[in-house]
């Protein structure tokens, strides 16, 4: 019934964890009619759903300005954190972001991950493939992109990049018109503390 | 147990909110419910909120909203998949615990996204029940005729209930079924689900709510007339709809004497009934007599029902008015599941 | 007034397996809410209250599958109450539990984490097509390695640090009958030579995805003096949510972390938590996260805790602080559950009923579990003498 079933047995257990409750160990008997039918394992039932979703305020912002080249970011009112993609609301106020940001296309690979098996919805995505925490200029948090033309080992935490953007004739109002993020070949960013990300103060791009 | 008051409330109901995500629309009321009290996320004791990812058609969709509290530094906190009433409890259950005096508890809906009477026919029985994909309004259809043809309701009875709805809901701002209709011109609208005319059903909304919840002295400094919560219990009945009998609510009845709400005279009652026919179950269960309690004198669900929030709403409503002096002692109840499966019943009263 | 004094009196397991076909959900729930009932020596009707836990409904595709399971957990005319905060909702169920008898609301209840992934597509639970963001991670491995290359590159720690881990954890799951993955054979050379699936995250560093339910039941103080068996008693509990995206963050070691573990050993009047504490459930889906959580919950000082690993502190033959002695998350992975077993096991620990993995004498146990991303962290301290 299960896979590596086996049970060490050099100290026996006083009962068998294993076995089933008493008050489900009864046997069950089935009338006679149904004696010899084949037991049902499973049943299969598809379930689909349509939803229409809302981005809301933020992000259709953000969606639209994709569809020009640029990155929107929203400032924090209290603290000036910049915070893309942009929810509407920061964190560290419990409010509502203040002011829109334009944001470069340049920045900082804060961490990154190799990618060694395929993943299901992106057939396109040939492992191995690096996915990373991208800081852009002027933004306060990282947000997740491929980094592409290097080979993935070759990529490094405070490594600068730029966005790849799609060929204008095939824009959409979509977070994939970034194809991904390349090297700019400029020094590293030097990260003295590991522990943290982002920045705490937002700096001018 | 340590007195615990509702001390502050906000809410939003709209047919649809398409414009703003979910995080976007709570932010307000959530700020504006601790403002209220000159309060921030910081002198919370706990905070706990209600919401569902069936509903968002998203896995951990309460993630996204928790942003919306102001959740740095860290804070004390929790969530359940249910209506924010239980949210509230779980709130109220750890304010007796000792040692916090404070709680923020919040809970948001939204059902334009998708078909909530099909996403709902996803919470039945999935082996037996749910491949027959009964949408919920057929569900209570079900209801409805055991109630009809048993003699427990008249049709005349449900479009009273009904056109008493659409009356109170005109003078509350978040009602979204707010057009008046007479019992004659109930009767006269052509079933939808045969027995269930679209007065019967609830007036689905999109929305959200906040409610700041204090204990003891820290109530009646925050709130001048604090809306005590004197006994809160909530019961559930069997699922299976064969095993039940639908023309009663047994786990309503049960909560509510757990609760003590016939203990006194109650002046106002706001139930969660989405539907005509689950409220008049729950104003017989409750022994509620219309002739000296206001019930439902927001309209209720069926003037605006708003999913996993419009039991805590209920409560928020019920206290709004307590804080008024519209009544001294009101009874507020939040249900979840088909038919009335789960019942919750929170006793309010004014000093 | 003090809150009740609480007490574990039966912990109950399901076999974990990939997929339980033998037993419909509401089957699974009972047999580890069966097994509870029984060590507790009590029965559906003397249960006040059930509380369960699971993580996202798109698991099983059934919305609020409390509401169908009332029948099976002999919870009509009771309450029942829903906990969801994520991969730490099996920890947090068992603090909302508690709190039930800490309140004086119930006196007996019975709480239940599960998940049954084999009910449904959890590739298609956890990546629901949303038009405005792209999908470049695979699963819960693509989020966590940058965190913990950050980790690696912040300490120094050597390379295999990950692997030991695992290793150990895969051992001790062979003293658990109820862990998912038995690997009788497994060398630690075999770790490291699995396969990469998010470098630096091997196959074997990972955590498997199980169907499985975990129960316990939970009295007040009357109830734990009169229990005839053995009895873990609730030290302290504490849950603790933050942002998970804010500069400046600490992604390592996240405050949320660091103030539930402070949090939880004040209320258990702990100071030397490495010396004082017996026994550690901690929820470690991804290797490296022992020496990162030994860390943030102060066990060890920042930096030292991939040391703790490599001295073989946290082993459950002959550490100091025995870690995930069940084989821990990495060895049983029902997401809903796997914070209760965290939990449930800190109990059976000092109750002294963990049978082959016991650590010997354990009279303080810590449980523990994290969710979202790293934000969402539950912990409870249990004891073997009355706090």
């Amino acid at each position: 019934m299960f896979e590596e079933d086996r049970v060490s047995a050099d100290r026996p257990a006083a009962r068998d964890p294993l076995a089933a409750p008493a008050a489900l160990s009864a046997p069950v008997t089935l009338p006679e009619a149904l004696a010899g039918a084949e037991p049902v394992e499973s049943v299969c039932t598809p379930i689909r759903m349509t939803y229409t979703y809302t981005p809301g305020r933020a992000l259709s912002r953000y969606l639209r300005a994709m569809a020009d080249k640029r990155i929107l970011g929203e400032r924090c009112g209290a603290t000036g954190q910049v915070f893309v993609p942009p929810r509407g609301v920061s964190p560290l106020a419990g409010a509502a972001t203040s002011e829109v940001v334009e944001l470069a296309d340049t920045g900082y690979v804060e961490s990154f991950n190799i990618t060694r098996v395929p993943i299901e919805r992106r057939p396109d995505l040939k492992p191995p493939y690096c996915s990373a925490w991208i800081v852009l200029d002027g933004a306060s948090v990282g947000f997740l992109g491929l980094v592409i033309n290097i080979a993935p080992e070759e990529v490094r935490i405070g490594m600068r990049v730029r966005a790849v953007w799609k060929p204008d004739e095939e824009l959409e109002t979509s977070a994939g018109n970034i194809l991904g993020w390349e090297p700019t070949g400029e020094p590293d960013e030097v990260i003295t503390d590991y522990e943290r990300i982002g920045r705490v103060e937002a700096s001018d791009p | 147990m340590i007195d615990v008051a509702v001390v502050a409330f906000t809410q939003r109901q709209e047919d649809a909110i398409s414009g703003e995500s979910e995080v976007e629309f709570m932010v307000p009321l959530m700020e504006q419910a601790k403002a209220s009290v000159g309060l921030t996320q910081s002198d919370m004791g706990f905070t706990c909120s209600g919401s569902s990812d069936f509903l968002a058609g998203q896995a951990f969709s309460f993630v996204m909203t928790i942003d919306g509290t102001g959740p740095v530094p860290p804070i004390s906190e929790s969530h359940v998949e249910q209506d924010g009433a239980w949210a509230l409890y779980e709130a109220w259950v750890k304010i007796q615990c000792g040692g916090i005096d404070t709680a923020f508890v919040y809970s948001y809906g939204k059902s334009s996204p998708g078909s909530v009477r099909d996403v709902l026919a996803t919470q039945m029985d999935p082996y037996y029940v749910c491949p027959l994909w009964p949408d919920s309004y057929a569900v209570e259809a079900l209801a409805a005729r055991l109630m009809l043809e048993g003699g427990h309701v008249s049709e005349r009875r449900l479009a009273e209930i009904a056109a008493r709805s659409r009356a109170s809901a005109a003078s509350n701002p978040h009602a979204v079924r707010t057009d008046p209709k007479s019992v004659a011109e109930i009767l006269a609208e052509d079933y939808v689900i045969d027995p269930l005319r679209p007065s019967d059903l609830p007036a689905e909304a999109d929305g959200g709510c906040a409610v700041v919840l204090a204990a003891g002295d820290r109530a009646r400094d925050l709130c001048e007339r604090p809306a005590w919560i004197r006994g809160m219990d909530h019961r559930g009945d069997a699922h299976t709809l064969g095993v039940r009998d639908l023309t009663s609510s047994a786990s309503t009845r049960l909560a509510a004497h757990r609760a003590g709400a016939a203990a006194d005279k109650i002046d106002l009652a706001e139930l969660h009934g989405p539907f005509t026919t689950s409220e008049h179950l729950l104003i017989d269960a409750l022994g509620l007599d219309e002739d000296s309690t206001a019930v439902n004198p927001s309209g209720g669900a069926l003037a605006a029902n708003t999913m996993m929030a419009s039991g805590l709403i209920r409560i928020g409503e019920a206290a709004s008015r307590i804080w008024r002096g519209d009544g001294d002692r009101a009874v507020a109840h939040a249900t979840s599941g088909p038919c009335l499966q789960q019942n919750m019943v929170c006793v309010l009263e004014g000093d | 007034m003090a809150a009740e004094r609480t007490a574990v009196i039966g912990v109950g397991q399901t076999k974990y397996a990939a997929a339980r076909r033998d037993v419909s959900m509401a089957g699974l729930l009972r047999e580890a809410a069966y097994r509870a009932l029984e060590m507790a020596g009590k029965t559906w009707s003397d249960i006040d209250a059930v509380i369960i836990g699971k993580a996202p409904d798109f698991f099983e595709g059934v919305m609020m599958p409390e509401v169908y399971l009332a029948e099976a957990l002999g919870a009509v005319g009771k309450p029942i109450m829903r906990v969801h905060t994520a991969g730490s909702v099996g920890g947090s169920t068992g603090c909302v539990a508690a709190s039930m008898v800490q309140s004086r609301v119930h006196r007996c209840v019975l709480t239940i984490g599960w998940e049954k992934q084999s009910e449904s597509n959890a590739m298609w639970a956890l990546s629901l097509p949303q038009p405005f963001a792209t999908s470049v991670n695979a699963g819960a491995g693509g989020y966590f390695s940058p965190i913990i290359r950050r980790y690696m590159m912040m300490t120094g720690a050597p390379e295999l640090i990950g692997c030991m881990v695992a290793h150990k954890d895969r051992r001790q799951a062979l003293l658990n009958p109820y862990a998912h993955l038995h690997q009788h054979d497994l060398t630690f050379e075999q770790v490291v030579d699995s396969p990469m699936l998010w470098d630096p995250i091997r196959y074997s560093e990972t955590c498997p995805s199980s169907d499985g339910a975990c129960a316990m039941v939970l009295v007040d103080e009357a109830g734990g003096d009169r229990h005839p068996g053995p009895v873990a008693w609730v030290h302290g509990t504490a849950m603790r949510s933050e942002s998970n995206s804010y500069g400046g963050r600490n992604m390592v070691s996240p405050a949320a972390s660091e103030q539930c573990a402070d949090d939880v050993f004040a209320q258990a009047g702990i100071v030397d938590r490495r010396a004082e504490i017996d026994a550690v459930e901690m929820y470690v889906p991804f290797s490296w996260y022992e020496p990162m959580w030994l860390e943030s919950l102060g066990f060890a000082a920042t930096g030292e805790g991939w040391r703790m690993v490599e001295s073989g502190a946290t082993e459950l033959d002959g550490g100091d602080l025995p870690v995930n002695c069940s084989g821990g998350v990495l060895s049983s992975n029902p997401i809903g559950a796997s914070g209760m077993i965290r939990f449930a096991e800190a109990a059976m620990q000092v109750m002294g009923a963990a049978g082959e993995h016991q650590v010997d004498g354990a009279r303080r146990a810590v449980g523990h579990a994290y969710g979202g991303g790293a934000q969402y962290f539950a912990m409870w301290v249990v004891g073997s003498d009355k706090p």
